[in-house]
């Protein structure tokens, strides 16, 4: 029994990890005022890459490297249209969306066959087969741990630190900011390039961790989600976390109670995750002034020092 | 900052739908010159990939246009939405002067039979439809012949006794599929059990792998699928239990622990369409093929399947394409008792093509709205 809650647990974790990673980074874009609605595409883009450089170098870490670095490249196209040319950030950012599927299925052409060696998960001889304890805390994927170790210096960051406080001051008011001397456009930039590796981190943990193939749409849906949960998260990274691992224990739970032969319709089951995130939404929204208080006041505003 | 969240989750809902519109590919295979060519097309439902559903039909019309050399071109469309774009897709192929156009996918039949209508003189087929014109015919295969030879390979090879079955959407097709398995397995196994996980999707590989993970930590050691990725069969391949792929041979994406795979072939039938289209003698048919007519095949073995296991499969299909024996013969019963066919008797495909119970060995009900 402690041994299937252990089990439980792992797959939540490694269900959720994608969703933590890229929410996290989506969060700090959005604390900085700037909206970026390309993380599906980002994160496509990054498992695209990652999978094609560990193929060629057999190497899977230089392949998350690599699917970091690609998803930011890619949100810094994003940052140019809408940081120095002023453009729509909502057009820009579904644009940047649209063009990371057709781009990551076109580039990966060549690698749907491609079969590679992915990131094993944890094996700490004496600590990872440990009854129940073991298989909790020390047999995951690495990049569960990056994940949470992620979230906490995003919350570090944002909360603690001097350059947080700066980052959430642009995206509270960019004029203020700008007026006291902060370069605006260049900490946005800082910011929307963090969000796209981090997309780019959960598209590559995706393709050479959690199911080592590319094939086009892989991430399904999975940076929509992310976007979402970073508004039930009401902006603050522990919630991204929460809402992410409940997202992924109401999937997995539904797996369940479908193998033990529940009488539950599937398609009631499957409903069930959205309609959980959906509720909390409602919720948080009901509380009008939660979100005011939490969410960036220029959010989504585009700004020029010299506008 | 209500109204934002409320503007970009619309923006975001329409973008997805717009995404998968957009990727739509076009493709054109090989052209050989030679005095007027006989121009077929092909519709898919999703990129070819390397294995699944799609890629297994591309193989078909590849060896079709080698089988006729020189004598037909092909031309195919892949990643076509089921819908608005597919009617247009096949209109457009239709109108570049294809003689004969397959689609590949169920939700191409009402597409498939209004273009049909507006080029008289274009034959078409749409595989596993049920709906035919004077020139639409339909096609499909007896995957369920395949599916009871997976199960006594997987009844034969588990050791706890269950089998895991990741399953896309509740319709005929698949549950047969899950029905045929269930008696292949209990054929040889009578304890055997078979757990089920719909994942109401054809193609997620991360819902896949969840479902996977999910069935093995309830004690299956012997997965199948009848999903599109490679996913489940890594899975399997990662927590080292077994699984037997499905639509193509999957081996090297579970190399230690794939079993074997259930295959669909339509390179034989592609051809034979074809000539009869060229020599004009094609007729809008009914064809339901199976181990007979070479539709469905068993992939290689995995190393780990005993020869007796192996012989005992490969028996089994030669019963099975000779007409002596029928997966669903009678009795047939289902997972809460009841009789669903009398002792004696084989299944007839119009009963067979409107499944909609488990059979006893199933765990579970099955999700069916009525």
């Amino acid at each position: 029994m402690m041994e299937h809650v252990a089990t439980l647990v792992a797959l939540t974790l490694a269900a959720g990890t994608p969703l933590v990673l890229a929410g996290a980074g989506e969060l700090v874009t959005e604390r900085s005022g700037v909206l970026n609605l390309g993380v599906e595409g980002m994160m496509l883009v990054g498992a695209v890459v990652a999978f094609m450089v560990a193929a060629t170098t057999k190497a899977p870490w230089l392949g998350i490297g690599a699917g970091m670095l690609a998803g930011a490249a890619l949100s810094l196209v994003f940052g140019v249209l809408t940081l120095s040319l002023m453009a729509n950030q909502v057009a820009a950012g579904l644009a940047l969306s649209l063009f990371g599927v057709g781009l990551s299925a076109f580039v990966g052409l060549g690698y749907v066959s491609v079969v590679i060696e992915g990131v094993q998960p944890l094996a700490i001889s004496g600590l990872s087969d440990l009854p129940f304890l073991g298989k909790l805390l020390f047999a995951h994927s690495p990049l569960v741990y990056v994940s949470l170790a992620l979230v906490a210096a995003v919350q570090w960051f944002l909360f603690r630190t001097r350059a947080g406080l700066i980052v959430r001051a642009v995206g509270e008011s960019p004029e203020a900011a700008h007026a006291i001397g902060y370069p605006v456009i260049a900490i946005r930039y800082a910011a929307v390039a963090f969000g796209g590796a981090c997309a780019g981190l959960a598209g590559a943990y995706l393709a050479v961790a959690y199911t080592p193939l590319w094939t086009e749409g892989m991430t399904a849906g999975r940076g929509w989600i992310a976007l979402a949960l970073v508004v039930f998260a009401t902006w603050k990274p522990w919630r991204v976390l929460a809402g992410a691992y409940l997202f992924g224990a109401v999937t997995l739970a539904q797996f369940q109670a479908q193998a033990l032969g529940v009488a539950v319709p599937s398609q009631l089951l499957s409903m069930l995750p959205y309609l959980a995130t959906i509720l909390v939404l409602t919720l948080i929204s009901r509380d009008a002034a939660t979100i005011r208080l939490n969410a960036p006041a220029a959010l989504g505003k585009p700004y020029h020092p010299d506008a | 900052m209500p109204q934002i969240f409320n503007r970009w989750t619309y923006r975001a809902s329409s973008a997805i739908a717009v995404a998968f519109a957009v990727s739509t590919v076009l493709g054109t295979g090989s052209a050989l010159a030679a005095d007027e060519p006989f121009k077929v097309g092909f519709v898919y439902v999703s990129p070819i990939s390397d294995a699944g559903w799609t890629f297994q039909h591309d193989s078909g019309r590849k060896e079709m246009e080698k089988a006729l050399g020189g004598k037909v071109v092909t031309k195919f469309v892949e990643s076509v939405p089921e819908g608005a774009d597919a009617e247009r897709v096949i209109r457009e192929l239709a109108q570049s002067g294809n003689k004969l156009i397959f689609t590949t996918s169920f939700g191409y039949m009402n597409p498939t039979l209004k273009v049909a209508k507006q080029f008289p003189k274009t034959d078409f087929e749409h595989a596993t439809g049920y709906k035919t014109d004077v020139n639409v015919g339909i096609y499909n295969a007896r995957f369920y012949e395949g599916r009871y030879l997976a199960g006594i390979v997987a009844g034969k090879m588990t050791k706890s006794n269950v089998a895991g079955y990741v399953a896309a959407f509740p319709i005929p097709e698949v549950v047969m599929g899950i029905n045929a398995f269930t008696r292949g397995m209990r054929s040889v196994n009578p304890k055997a059990e078979v757990k089920v996980v719909w994942v109401n999707s054809w193609y997620d590989p991360g819902r896949e792998r969840e479902a996977a993970d999910t069935l093995i930590s309830q004690g299956a050691d012997v997965l199948t699928h009848h999903t599109d990725s490679t996913a489940v069969v890594q899975a399997a391949e990662a927590k080292k239990v077994y699984s037997i792929a499905y639509h193509s041979d999957m081996s090297k994406y579970g190399p230690n622990t794939e079993l074997t795979a259930v295959t669909h072939q339509w390179g034989a039938y592609y051809t034979k369409a074809v000539q009869d289209a060229m020599a004009g003698k094609w007729k809008p048919g009914t064809v339901w093929g199976g181990i007979k007519e070479g539709m469905i095949k068993m992939g290689p073995f995995n190393k780990v399947v005993p020869n007796d296991v192996q012989d005992l499969v490969n028996k089994t299909a030669s019963d099975i394409g000779a007409g002596k024996f029928h997966p669903f013969t009678g009795p047939v019963k289902d997972n809460e008792g009841k009789e669903r066919l009398a002792a004696g008797k084989p299944m007839t495909d119009d009963v067979l093509s409107k499944m909609d119970y488990y059979v006893e060995g199933v765990q579970g009900k099955l999700p069916v709205s009525k």
